[in-house]
């Protein structure tokens, strides 16, 4: 009789919950907040398969495990046992198993590494379910249960206790503000009491692309903008979002409305970060309870603006691009035309990928994934499909909007030794400003 | 129990059962989704006319062009055992003189007189067609659902049963008109009738669903996503 391995799961557990407390806390924080629209979502699904077509963790593996609607399954299974309108016809006839601890156990994986909440799958779901935004209700279970990958949980605790997750602590981002203004001789305001706009960065810039904080402080003062960085409201970046806790979340995103509304500001500018705009642009005002005082909006949104009202001029650069469509910004926050705008204004000659705009493909970074370095190999997997796309363009220079792609591209591009790298448009923005132009 | 006794009893008794569950069952699972809370979406809008993301219910009935090259198969055949089942159960002459005789009968009416034409109807030959057609693709999606990695991983009790009591009127309603296998008609429209009572005593409680949620599903995401200038 011949053996059979099965493949050791892999999985990560916070506290000292019991099995039973985390199927129970997984289920329970998965329907808090469960209205109507989710719920005819978990009603919709008609098990056609065609999510995993959209899917790049698919696409790239061909591994059914990876279907979009299958990482949600347990929770599926649960809905309809525990909660849906034939809960009790579902569990008498036990026609759906009880949820197990270990079945969330090896959901962690396909919940975590292998989506990055791109979204990608809700455009092919012919029911029109939403499954990107089911990933995120399923990881408010995991987190609560207690079962979310060690890293991303470590960069999402230090966020909460020190106010930046990768340690970008008020007094951290103070230095080297003050270092950034020296060295690149830029004025860069910090903590003025009154301000019409407030600038935030996400911590992946201010540790690992300090550049586009000088790029953001050369454009808003070329512009000649009453505008400030603030201690209390900086950090963009919202890890709360990515692994699943609605406090956390609420607590990152008080931060940035508190500070734009002690400065008085009358736009709040997002950083190049994709879920930072989910965060606060679609999900901020819903967190605060009332509409925002204020305008948010991506760096994107804030440069094209401002090319379209003629106090943006741009040298011209001769070389060919192809912009990424960072998915939270562009598929699913709709600020997809905006970055076009901008390198129109910039002359370049685009060359589009495709697919492209809502249906481009994912980094395979976004979603927490690149925070978390188990999946690094099937993230690399992943970014094949997307050097393929670049590289089909034969364009000179990949851009894209949001340090979390710039991240994964860089990581990328080292570890196949790429010959593209990619660039922050707001980096391209800043280095070629007309000076004259006021 | 004799032959006519059997169809007395689909015509009779299990007809009101199966429309009472199949009426009920939608009913209960509509209204326990729909009367859910939903919360008010405080963001300002980037397109504020969020209702013309009820265009979606539309637009999602065929994939973008960048979905097209994996999904043509499952659309096409979706599409072909759809568009054979329901003609089959709007046009075929017997079916059409059982809903006529609904609208009478339950509601008081005749239909040509309301509407001001006769309820339309197509020959028996190219409803038997369509039905054939119709069940070849339900024949495919079921040897696709089997073989496919994808679909196989995902399916459950649900989506073989289903499919089941989706081909069993078809099947049998063939099988009917072709007196087929020496039975008696009697016996064979009996049968055929409880097929049919069986999907829709099942319907409520599955995937077959979907003929009511998808326009809510489809409309929901349409909604939301055009409120953000989303990607529909």
């Amino acid at each position: 009789m011949s053996q059979t391995t099965v493949p050791e799961v892999r999985f990560d557990r916070q506290g000292d919950l019991s099995d039973a407390e985390r199927v129970e806390k997984a289920m329970g924080n998965f329907v808090k907040d469960f209205g109507r629209t989710a719920a005819i979502w978990m009603e919709s699904c008609i098990h056609c398969g065609m999510c995993a077509e959209a899917c790049h963790f698919y696409e790239a593996t061909k591994d059914p495990k990876y279907t979009p609607i299958w990482k949600l399954e347990p929770f599926k299974q649960a809905y309809k046992r525990e909660y849906g309108p034939f809960a009790i016809f579902f569990r008498t006839l036990n026609l759906k198993s009880k949820v197990t601890a270990r079945e969330l156990e090896e959901w962690q994986q396909l919940l975590y590494d292998s989506c990055t909440v791109c979204g990608r799958c809700s455009l092919m779901c012919p029911m029109g379910i939403d499954i990107a935004s089911l990933i995120s209700q399923a990881r408010h279970g995991m987190f609560h249960a207690g079962l979310v990958p060690q890293e991303l949980y470590a960069v999402t605790e230090r966020g909460h206790r020190e106010g930046s997750p990768l340690g970008a602590t008020p007094k951290v981002f103070m230095d080297r503000i003050e270092w950034l203004a020296d060295d690149h001789e830029v004025d860069i305001p910090l903590d003025k009491a009154q301000a019409e706009v407030l600038c935030t960065m996400s911590s992946i810039e201010i540790m690992k692309y300090p550049d586009s904080v000088v790029a953001t402080a050369r454009i808003m003062n070329h512009l000649g903008l009453d505008w400030t960085f603030r201690t209390d409201g900086y950090e963009a970046t919202n890890f709360g979002l990515l692994s699943g806790n609605a406090a956390w979340q609420k607590e990152m995103t008080l931060k940035l409305i508190n500070a734009a509304v002690a400065c008085g500001a009358k736009t709040l500018v997002l950083p190049e970060c994709g879920h930072a705009y989910t965060a606060l642009r679609w999900m901020g005002a819903n967190m605060y309870g009332k509409p925002l005082p204020f305008r948010v909006l991506h760096m994107s949104e804030f440069l094209a603006e401002y090319v379209q009202n003629g106090r943006l001029r741009l040298r011209k650069l001769p070389k060919t691009a192809t912009f990424h469509d960072p998915c939270q910004v562009s598929r699913r926050g709709g600020a997809t035309e905006a970055p076009r705008v901008v390198l129109e204004a910039l002359g370049v000659d685009l060359h589009e990928m495709y697919p492209t705009k809502g249906t481009n493909w994912c980094c395979g970074g976004g979603g927490g994934v690149v925070a978390n370095s188990r999946a690094n190999e099937l993230r690399y997997k992943v970014f094949r499909i997307k050097m393929e796309q670049i590289d089909e363009t034969g364009a000179e220079l990949p851009v894209t909007s949001c340090a979390n792609c710039r991240q994964t591209f860089d990581d990328g591009q080292a570890h196949f030794k790429w010959d593209k790298e990619m660039h922050s448009l707001l980096e391209l923005v800043a280095d070629n400003l007309v000076e004259e132009a006021k | 129990m004799s032959e006519m006794t059997l169809l007395e009893f689909a015509r009779g008794p299990a007809l009101t059962w199966a429309v009472s569950i199949f009426v009920a069952g939608v009913l209960w699972r509509l209204v326990g989704v729909l009367l859910l809370r939903t919360k008010k979406d405080l963001s300002e809008p980037r397109n504020a006319a969020t209702w013309k993301g009820l265009r979606l219910i539309a637009l999602r009935s065929w994939p973008r062009r960048e979905f097209l090259g994996g999904t043509v198969f499952g659309e096409v055949m979706g599409y072909t055992f759809h568009v054979g089942f329901l003609v089959a159960l709007f046009f075929l002459v017997p079916h059409v003189l059982f809903f006529e005789s609904v609208f009478e009968g339950l509601l008081g009416f005749d239909f040509s007189d309301v509407f001001g034409f006769a309820w339309p109807t197509l020959p028996t030959g190219v409803i038997t067609f369509l039905s054939a057609v119709s069940l070849a693709a339900l024949v495919a999606v079921l040897i696709h659902r089997l073989t496919n990695p994808v679909k196989r991983l995902i399916s459950n009790f649900d989506d073989y049963l289903s499919w089941l009591l989706t081909a069993a009127p078809l099947a049998t309603g063939m099988l009917a008109y072709a007196h087929a296998g020496g039975a008696r008609y009697e016996t064979l429209l009996a049968v055929h009738i409880l097929a049919v009572q069986a999907l829709m005593i099942w319907f409520p409680f599955g995937k077959l669903m979907h003929a009511f949620t998808i326009f809510a599903a489809r409309g929901a995401q349409g909604m939301i996503f055009e409120r953000k200038g989303a990607s529909l």
